[in-house]
């Protein structure tokens, strides 16, 4: 027990990736979603659920709004002046966007959320005490809290249903915040077995949930550290920087070509989620 | 008018007081009662809650804070007043506040221990609650310090544990007043032991002020950073609504404000129901309204500048600022505006700044502006918070969360009842004090003004 924690530089921890040119750290997991290609499908929420073991909350809390779906589609209506089985639709899946600065971070009591060195927003479900202050600082509000007891009270997973569950993920049971992981229990699975044979993770050889489940390859997935990597390569193709909050398209006069944003990058969270914007005029 | 009549006995002053420890009206058992009955529906729902979870509340994804936080915010700002009236107004020597502020002080304890029972009710897990604090643990875990959620925990703890000592400091020379005056029995054993074995010596004199004027001292900074912290909670934050600078001084003044409100209910309350007109008198009363006034309008003044940042600030919080007035809030926003800003017009005039029926009508609704005000902070940021995917949504507080909040009027209430029963609630020591003093003040200037009369003019 030292007086130093106290005074540590907390700062240190919330490093972004990679400092400088030098990566401190040889992964740095980033995404990259291209909008032109989402069909809004919803095949990557249904294989979130399978994948982290969320509780499917019936039609009455969903309704409620009180759903615990870690990725989400999200519909937003054209305003083309046409009714609705005519009318276009543009979807966002919206996932933790695993911010270099998260907000979450800073203000958690108890400091049960908090940044892991390959660049992850992790969440300590353990240490949570259930205060929502993260929630309430999260500008994407992709939080989700355990408003009720779901694998006891609420039996969401009742006789033999449990036995799908996933082995490797956690249920966590009431007062706890959770959200999008980025499939962490494939990356440390992934990262050891690289670690045992001497290497790195290799490009592709680890994916997440959604990424597996996109029918139409919308979600790439990588190590942005890796200059090989493809979602490294389409995060320089679209010229999108970690580490700035205005990027080459917001900077270049009379629209751009380019089609990579992150949301709400002029609030600074550097999220490590790049969309590629919809290109694409007609519903598919 | 004078503040107190000045040819009380002392021994008046003593029997007076300590008959409030014996035979109060009887509303004093109605107001017990009704609020023991609040407080059981208010356990009830909270043990519903802890088993069921908090989904019992209606809360929902962005609405992730609720009544709990708003009241939370409430109850600190209630306690704020006490320290006013105690520390503040001790070292600038107003003695006016001398009858008034022992209960005064007893509403900062009380509703400091309410306003951490919220706490603790809005947490997901009640159960790890001692995560939040520092203690030393062999695995080094240590809450997180930049957190403003933390630096509440850690002003509450402070201004509670220094609120608590400070009013049973103050108290030491009363309660050595009735051990003295008590028959044997259980209160003659607790004034006993909490007298301290107070004889009245000089040495003791001496002491007691030197420590009641440190803890004074202690107090002030510590009741301006307390709600300071409070205001750091939403304005360290980033949510349009919330991050804004003034909210610090902004959360004092409404302390002020909504304390001093309580004060004019409890004293109205406490005047009639422990026959306090000799002490608690409309002199007195006066001098309250008229500082709640000035409060008022300094609150007033600093919500305008609230909501000049907001119309001036970035698109999100011009839109928030427009949904408050126009969106599903707005009654309740209109409302708080009315409360809080527009009713303490009424102790501007002077027949209603002694009316007993309007005053407490007034200092009902100020309070009920002022609570109000915390949950239009709260909530409306997360109905119309930065994602547009959560605008389509509202929620609202359900039954469960209703009950709590109106249960911890109940328990703040009882708490505040019991204290008043077991110790005297207007301090007797200083009220002695200031009689002898106003009378030695009266003594001199009549001599004064015999001696110009008699032409031999004192200057």
């Amino acid at each position: 027990m030292s007086i130093s924690t106290l005074f540590a530089d907390y700062s240190q921890f919330r490093h972004r990736h990679p400092d400088g040119d030098v990566p401190h750290n040889p992964y740095k997991w980033a995404m990259a979603i291209d909008l032109d290609a989402c069909s809004g499908c919803n095949a990557c929420a249904v294989a979130c659920y399978a994948e982290n073991n969320l509780p499917v909350v019936g039609r009455e809390k969903f309704a409620n709004g009180q759903a615990m779906h870690w990725m989400r589609i999200e519909r937003y209506w054209d305003q083309d002046g046409r009714e609705f089985p005519d009318q276009g639709a543009r979807y966002l899946p919206m996932l933790c966007q695993q911010c270099e600065a998260a907000p979450c971070e800073t203000v958690c009591p108890v400091g049960a959320t908090n940044h892991t060195p390959d660049g992850l927003n992790s969440q300590v479900y353990n240490r949570c005490i259930g205060s929502r202050y993260c929630s309430s600082n999260c500008p994407y509000k992709v939080r989700y809290f355990n408003w009720w007891d779901y694998p006891t009270t609420d039996n969401v997973w009742p006789a033999e249903m449990n036995l799908q569950l996933n082995p490797d993920v956690t249920v966590r049971g009431k007062g706890v915040m959770e959200k999008c992981t980025f499939c962490m229990q494939r990356l440390r699975a992934a990262e050891s077995d690289a670690k045992t044979q001497g290497r790195l993770v290799r490009d592709g050889e680890v994916q997440t949930a959604c990424q597996q489940a996109c029918p139409t390859s919308a979600i790439s997935f990588g190590n942005l550290v890796d200059p090989e990597s493809r979602v490294h390569k389409q995060w320089r193709a679209q010229q999108v920087e970690l580490d700035k909050h205005e990027q080459a398209k917001d900077e270049e006069a009379g629209g751009s070509d380019l089609r990579g944003y992150r949301i709400y990058e002029w609030l600074a969270p550097y999220p490590s989620i790049m969309y590629m914007e919809r290109v694409r005029e007609i519903a598919i | 008018m004078k503040d107190i009549r000045e040819d009380i006995a002392w021994a008046q002053i003593n029997n007076d007081v300590l008959k409030s420890l014996e035979n109060p009206r009887k509303l004093y058992w109605v107001i017990l009662f009704i609020a023991i009955a609040v407080v059981g529906v208010a356990v009830g729902c909270e043990i519903y809650q802890y088993n069921m979870g908090l989904g019992v509340g209606n809360f929902d994804n962005p609405h992730m804070w609720g009544l709990y936080i708003a009241s939370f915010i409430f109850w600190i700002g209630m306690s704020h007043s006490g320290t006013l009236l105690s520390a503040i107004l001790h070292i600038m020597h107003a003695d006016w506040r001398k009858p008034i502020y022992r209960f005064a002080e007893a509403m900062t304890t009380f509703s400091l221990m309410t306003a951490g029972l919220f706490v603790a009710v809005h947490l997901g897990r009640i159960w790890q609650i001692y995560f939040a604090l520092p203690y030393p643990n062999m695995r080094q875990l240590w809450p997180n310090f930049q957190s403003p959620l933390l630096w509440d925990a850690m002003a509450i703890f402070t201004y509670l544990s220094s609120s608590i000592l400070f009013l049973y400091v103050g108290m030491i020379p009363d309660l050595a007043i009735c051990r003295d005056n008590m028959h044997p029995g259980w209160r003659k054993k607790l004034y006993t032991a909490l007298a301290l074995g107070w004889e009245g010596t000089d040495r003791q004199w001496r002491n007691f002020r030197v420590t009641y004027l440190t803890i004074a001292c202690f107090l002030i900074p510590l009741a301006v950073s307390v709600h300071s912290i409070v205001a750091s909670d939403f304005a360290m934050s980033q949510q349009p609504g919330w991050h804004i600078t003034s909210f610090p001084p902004y959360f004092v003044a409404g302390a002020l404000y909504s304390g001093c409100a309580a004060i004019i209910t409890l004293f109205i309350i406490l005047r009639y129901v422990f026959k306090f007109e000799e002490y608690m008198t409309m002199a007195i009363l006066k001098k309250i309204s008229r500082l709640t006034f000035a409060i008022a309008m300094v609150w007033t003044y600093l919500v305008w500048v609230e909501y000049a940042t907001a119309w001036f600030g970035n698109a999100h919080d011009h839109h928030l600022m427009i949904e408050k007035a126009t969106g599903t809030y707005a009654p309740f926003w209109w409302m708080m505006n009315f409360c809080a800003s527009v009713v303490p017009f009424v102790l501007f005039f002077k027949r209603f700044q002694t009316n007993i029926p309007v005053l407490f009508a007034v200092s009902l609704l100020l309070n009920l502006g002022m609570w109000l005000e915390r949950w239009m902070i709260v909530a409306p940021t997360f109905a119309d918070g930065y994602y547009p995917w959560t605008w389509d949504h509202n929620q609202w507080p359900s039954l469960v969360q209703w009950g709590i909040v109106f249960g911890s009027f109940g328990w703040f209430t009882m708490l505040f009842m019991i204290f008043c029963k077991i110790f005297p609630s207007v301090s007797m020591y200083e009220v002695k004090e200031m009689v002898y003093h106003r009378k030695l003040a009266t003594k001199k200037l009549q001599a004064t003004a015999n001696l110009a009369a008699a032409g031999k003019g004192a200057h």
